[in-house]
């Protein structure tokens, strides 16, 4: 355990002193606050018109028009940002040949993977946790629900989880930083748009793709539905690349 | 301490390393030497437990390094060839974090730390960037990082490649300060650093294991009867021919050769039919000539002369 958190926290310093957290987060945090004054400013002009007709008043909700929408768009955006956190942990030690001192060192591949991905979820919680403010300010001048509040950040916070798990798979494949983050980006975006094709399939493949799809179970969760099939969703694909990545770290050694 | 015995490895088609089988004692400081790609770092890259032989096994420290990998990986030390440290910390904290990594207890970390810098001399950059360290420091932090936890053998590939001649020493002096109880296994292509630090040298060549020895005895038995007697290098004014006849009139000499001559003076290599030393007989005759000699050395076989012996013998069938 001792092991796990010293590479645990020498990983998270490389990313804080370095500029990679600071640019990632920023950029994160600028596009995250457009959408949100976007969402914002389209509803506040929903509700001035809403104050002529009652009826439609009460189909105006923060939770469906501005964070299930705010929640979707920062799915995206993380999508973009999480491959340029992850692609570095294992291609860059391997390109640099530290990998050769660090596996002849008593540690295993699972508390290495273990520290590596611990790391990448702490820059990611705390690239999410920046954006706590958008939601504290609807409180200043609206009463949100919290429940779905709650259930959206864990959904995009699980949903990261996942992101990072694809992300550290595929840098243990790859020596270069391009490529692996190339291969995250691909594969998170994949899972992302899987659902689209369903009405074209039909189907046992069209449940099956539509299971898959990354969207469908953060669109749940962004309503505050918390269901126990999201969330299995996202720690299986979690448990399923970290599988792979110690499977990769093995293989290599006896490709090599 | 360490065993191998009938070590292979396989790169696909190609054979890195063929049917290697020596024992080591405890204590020894043992020179793995070949040219480029002999097999060197694969070997010690096998005994290290980074990669898994093909056929064959080996045990390190009284553990198999196939199946007790995370034993053997406690009790050794490991220096690569390209001392691949993580440059952005700082010396403190690279030796803090491969103490964690090597299970270290947190009791006596301190001190044993403070002892691994100062036996390595790394107490002025302690608290500096690795990737700010020069080459010459850059190597003892790796030597220093290989020494943390006090393992029972060090695996060193090319410790003083790329390193400045004073540097080369430095690092051979602090070499040559671990050995003891330690047992060292450290590979060159670079042949005086066998002579200066081993006592004993295993020659690979093309993945197989063509000699092993101590360098002394190597000398005597590779080359005792190819190279044939003494070797005398000769510089002497006047025309190489009639240098040349004066020299082979001089009684036990087999050989004469003319190096080249420049400036009126010529050099030449003369063998002699046995290991008795001809120079004196060989003044005697010049001076009778009427010839100046300008300078006259005996060279003895040099580990040189054994590994090209050793390797050009495989080349040419």
């Amino acid at each position: 355990m001792n092991k796990v958190f010293a590479l645990y926290r020498r990983e998270l310093a490389y990313y804080f002193q370095s500029p990679v957290a600071y640019a990632v987060t920023t950029l994160f945090l600028l596009l995250g606050g457009y959408f949100f004054y976007n969402y914002l400013g389209y509803f506040n002009l929903e509700s001035l018109r809403a104050m002529q007709s009652p009826m439609q008043s009460r189909m105006l909700s923060l939770t469906s028009s501005v964070l299930a929408p705010l929640f979707g768009n920062l799915s995206s955006v993380m999508l973009l940002m999480l491959p340029l956190i992850t692609m570095r942990l294992f291609a860059e030690e391997r390109r640099s040949g530290s990998a050769e001192l660090l596996f002849t060192y008593p540690v295993s591949d699972a508390q290495v993977i273990a520290g590596k991905f611990l790391a990448a979820v702490t820059v990611h919680a705390v690239m999410l946790a920046m954006t706590l403010p958008y939601p504290a300010l609807l409180y200043y001048f609206a009463r949100p629900e919290t429940g779905a509040i709650f259930s959206g950040y864990l959904g995009l916070f699980l949903m990261g989880v996942s992101f990072v798990a694809m992300g550290v798979f595929f840098s243990a494949l790859s020596e270069s930083q391009l490529v692996a983050g190339a291969l995250t980006f691909g594969c998170a975006l994949l899972f992302l748009v899987i659902g689209w094709i369903t009405p074209f399939v039909g189907g046992a493949a069209a449940a099956v793709l539509s299971q898959l799809s990354m969207m469908k179970h953060l669109d749940a969760m962004s309503r505050g539905i918390i269901d126990t099939n999201d969330l299995v969703f996202y720690l299986n694909l979690t448990v399923f690349f970290l599988f792979l990545c110690a499977r990769v770290l093995d293989s290599a050694r006896w490709r090599s | 301490m360490i065993e191998v015995s009938s070590l292979s490895k396989r790169y696909g088609a190609r054979d890195a390393v063929v049917d290697l089988t020596f024992r080591v004692p405890a204590g020894e400081i043992v020179g793995i030497l070949g040219p480029n790609g002999a097999g060197k770092t694969t070997t010690l890259r096998m005994l290290t437990g980074y990669l898994p032989p093909t056929a064959g096994s080996a045990r390190v420290a009284g553990h198999d390094v196939a199946t007790q990998s995370m034993q053997v990986r406690e009790r050794i030390g490991y220096l690569p060839e390209s001392v691949p440290l993580y440059r952005d910390l700082t010396v403190s904290a690279y030796l803090d974090l491969v103490a964690t990594l090597k299970g270290m207890p947190k009791a006596g970390r301190r001190d044993h730390i403070a002892s691994v810098v100062d036996a390595c001399g790394l107490a002025e950059v302690y608290a500096r960037r690795i990737g700010a360290l020069s080459r010459g420091y850059r190597q003892r932090t790796g030597l220093a990082q290989a020494l943390l936890n006090d393992p029972g053998v060090l695996f060193l590939d090319e410790p003083t490649v790329g390193l400045d001649p004073r540097q080369i020493v430095e690092i051979r002096e602090l070499i040559r300060s671990l050995a003891g109880k330690r047992t060292i296994m450290l590979s060159t292509h670079i042949l005086p650093e066998v002579g200066h630090l081993c006592q004993r040298v295993l020659i690979i060549h093309r993945g197989r294991l063509v000699s092993d020895g101590p360098p002394d005895e190597l000398r005597e038995r590779v080359l005792g009867s190819a190279r044939g007697g003494a070797l005398v290098e000769i510089e002497a004014r006047g025309e190489s021919g009639a240098i040349a006849a004066t020299l082979r009139a001089v009684a036990g000499v087999t050989d004469v050769e003319v190096v080249d001559t420049h400036d009126g003076i010529t050099r030449l290599r003369v063998r002699a039919a046995t290991d008795a030393d001809p120079r004196e007989a060989i003044a005697d005759a010049l001076s009778g000539a009427r010839i100046a000699l300008r300078a006259m050395t005996i060279s003895a076989a040099t580990l040189e002369d054994v590994f090209m012996h050793l390797v050009t013998r495989e080349d040419t069938p």
